[in-house]
């Protein structure tokens, strides 16, 4: 399917078919290096992929950090918001129940449930954000049809700047990527 | 103390040499081989733990039908084996949240070979955990009671109560244990789903892993969001002990009233759960060829954490008992005596501390440490104690409670023991599956350290151990 959507695009020689290019290292450092490049050279629509999690390769290729961080504290507070407000709505509104002569809002007693359900709500926006922004669960992705792409989980290194980059042009970006010494450089359709 | 000569392999986290396709050919060729050459000694574990998986479903299909009588309870020891057991079975699943969340935060970069299947121990140690109060309960179908749900009745459960605080606890830590090692598995899912033999492997992996691409901007965000799930973890596993600790320090019976309970539990739960962790790791680096990546350096450092956790144990044990004089109280007095010199039970006191005190010491040496056999007959001298701690602290205790007129004994029946031996079958089964389908050891993590031991060592602290040995050295 890669090949003749491939052919397509070259043949048509139009961008919008493009997902983008992609070459294909063998090494970590060499893909360090091209990305190191391609941000100077300008290049802002990219990613790459790897079998494992590259330290500061986010920012060499570009990318803001992530919100993920404060997304999970506002998330972690309203768990305890609602963990304490359910405990004492129930027992000093809607309920109250005189247990031991203890005062209704015998807060004490609340703080376990209260502290479980902050990490109950924090730690699922933590999993589900990440899962989310990510696009994730997918069916498909148009980086999938890269030649070789199976090695992106083993021990291959992907680059890909995306047809969608304001500087994106096939030739230009095949010259640059080249120079970087890649196994190999594919065009990827969309 | 500094490097000895010969001992380099113990210092690896990962025997130099590994490629990263090196680290997935190890680690899936057992999960991928197709049904036909799965290893016979899979057969035979599987098969045992599925029969005994049927003394289990056998055993709950009697109590429901016939209630909690079949069981040894009864007044005064309302809570007898259910309960010791539930308390065995979490507490062994809380290593493995304390390996992958705790020595994460830590920057301990051996943790990663053993994370995965000490999060499944968890995970599995927790469902046979879990089933136990709620099969205990009685009528164990209106076991939902305990949630917060809208009903006609126009009640809330008791949140005052232990028993809510447990429901609470121990569902949140199922759950969130559950996403974390879903989502530690993502990205391996993903290597299974790109490394698979038959269409059938392509379909279960590729919808399993969700469709990963392994791009720089999702392992950003995976990498903070699992940070942040081991940063919420290690305080969530402290609580959960605590939580079923305080089940008993809340109540006002001899010997359970007493703040010591919640770190002693912990430090109990660590020291049974690490003693699993090496009788689950010494079996499977052994049949899975894992030496180069479960290496001596892992059962050394397991041995180390168990003996220390073993020793706050056995402080916990001695605080007790001061206390008890301390307190100055007729009852606590009584309770310590007749657990440690009374006539029915002292041998399961002695018992205990022999499994647990005396049998952990030959962990100060260096050569105990490094050998696996000893390793497991110890780890299953300490299970073996651990469960004879909560005999001690659940049964014993409640015999002679308060008035001698109401004073009771305790003999577990056929029932109890059933169930006990079929929890076995579920752990078991549960386990087996996990390591015939999902890779035992997380790859893309061992990738990371393979590559960061490459070109950096394999630990951040080398540099520091070195510089204290060359000083040694030079004085």
């Amino acid at each position: 399917m890669s090949a003749s959507a491939t052919a397509h695009a070259g043949a048509a020689g139009a961008e919008p078919d493009l997902y983008g290019l992609v070459a294909e290292f063998d090494s970590v450092e060499a893909l360090e290096t091209a990305a190191d490049a391609a941000r100077e050279a300008g290049y802002r629509s990219m990613d790459a992929y790897t079998p494992y999690p590259v330290e500061g390769l986010d920012e060499k290729l570009g990318m803001e950090p992530t919100r993920l961080g404060w997304v999970v504290l506002a998330a972690g507070i309203a768990g305890a918001l609602l963990g304490f407000g359910m405990q004492w709505y129930a027992n000093v509104v809607f309920y109250p129940l005189n247990i031991g002569g203890q005062p209704l809002n015998s807060w004490p007693q609340f703080i376990i449930i209260t502290f479980e359900m902050t990490v109950l709500l924090s730690a699922f926006t933590a999993g589900l954000y990440m899962l989310g922004r990510n696009g994730l669960p997918r069916y498909h992705h148009p980086i999938f049809s890269t030649p070789n792409f199976a090695a992106a989980s083993r021990d291959r290194f992907f680059l890909c700047i995306e047809a969608r980059d304001a500087r994106f042009d096939p030739t230009a970006v095949r010259t640059f990527l080249e120079k970087h010494g890649p196994v190999r450089v594919s065009e990827v359709a969309s | 103390m500094g490097v000895r000569s010969g001992s380099v392999e113990t210092q690896r986290a990962i025997r130099p040499g590994y490629d990263p396709a090196g680290i997935d050919d190890t680690v899936n060729a057992p999960v991928l081989v197709g049904v036909g050459r799965t290893a016979a000694w899979w057969w035979i574990g599987f098969g045992i733990s599925l029969a005994l998986l049927g003394l289990y479903l056998a055993s709950v299909v009697v109590l429901v039908t016939q209630g909690v009588g079949i069981f040894g309870n009864n007044q005064p020891v309302a809570w007898a084996m259910p309960i010791i057991n539930f308390v065995w079975w979490i507490g062994i699943g809380h290593a493995g949240t304390l390996i992958s969340a705790a020595l994460l935060l830590f920057r301990q970069p051996w943790r990663t070979s053993i994370n995965r299947f000490a999060e499944a121990m968890t995970i599995f140690a927790v469902v046979c955990a879990g089933l136990y109060p709620i099969l205990h309960l009685g009528r164990p179908w209106v076991f939902y009671w305990l949630l917060p749900y809208p009903n006609t009745y126009g009640l809330f459960p008791n949140f005052r109560s232990p028993l809510d605080w447990d429901l609470f606890a121990i569902g949140t830590y199922a759950s969130v244990s559950v996403l974390f090692w879903f989502i530690g598995l993502i990205p391996d899912l993903a290597t299974l789903r790109d490394q698979s033999r038959t269409r059938a492997q392509r379909i279960l992996y590729g919808i399993l892993c969700l469709g990963w691409t392994g791009s720089a901007k999702a392992w950003q965000r995976y990498q903070r969001a699992y940070l942040l799930l081991a940063a919420l973890s290690f305080p969530l596993v402290l609580s959960v002990h605590s939580t079923i600790a305080m089940d008993f320090a809340v109540s006002v019976v001899p010997g359970w009233n007493n703040t010591v309970m919640p770190p002693y539990f912990v430090a109990g739960a660590v020291f049974a759960g690490f003693a699993m962790v090496l009788m689950l790791a010494i079996p499977l680096r052994k049949a899975f060829h894992l030496e180069g990546m479960i290496t001596m350096r892992h059962l050394d450092n397991a041995a180390k954490l168990m003996l220390a956790t073993g020793m706050i144990v056995v402080y916990g044990y001695f605080v007790e008992l001061f206390d008890a004089y301390y307190s100055g109280l007729e009852f606590e007095r009584f309770m310590a005596l007749n657990r440690v010199f009374g006539a029915d039970h002292w041998w399961a006191f002695w018992l205990l501390i022999a499994c647990n005190l005396v049998a952990i010491q030959p962990l100060w040496l260096r050569s105990v440490r490094q050998n696996p056999w000893a390793l497991f007959g110890i780890s299953v001298i300490v299970s073996i104690g651990m469960w004879l701690e909560r005999f001690v602290i659940v049964a014993i205790t409640l015999t002679k409670d308060f008035l001698p007129s109401a004073w009771g004994g305790y003999v577990p029946t056929f029932w109890d023991w059933s169930l006990y031996a079929g929890s076995f079958g579920l752990f078991g089964t549960l386990f087996f599956l996990f390591i015939r389908l999902l890779p035992s050891i997380a790859t893309s993590e061992m990738k990371e350290l393979a590559h960061h031991d490459a070109h950096h060592g394999s630990d951040p602290f080398e540099e520091i151990r070195q510089d204290v040995h060359a000083k040694e050295a030079r004085s």
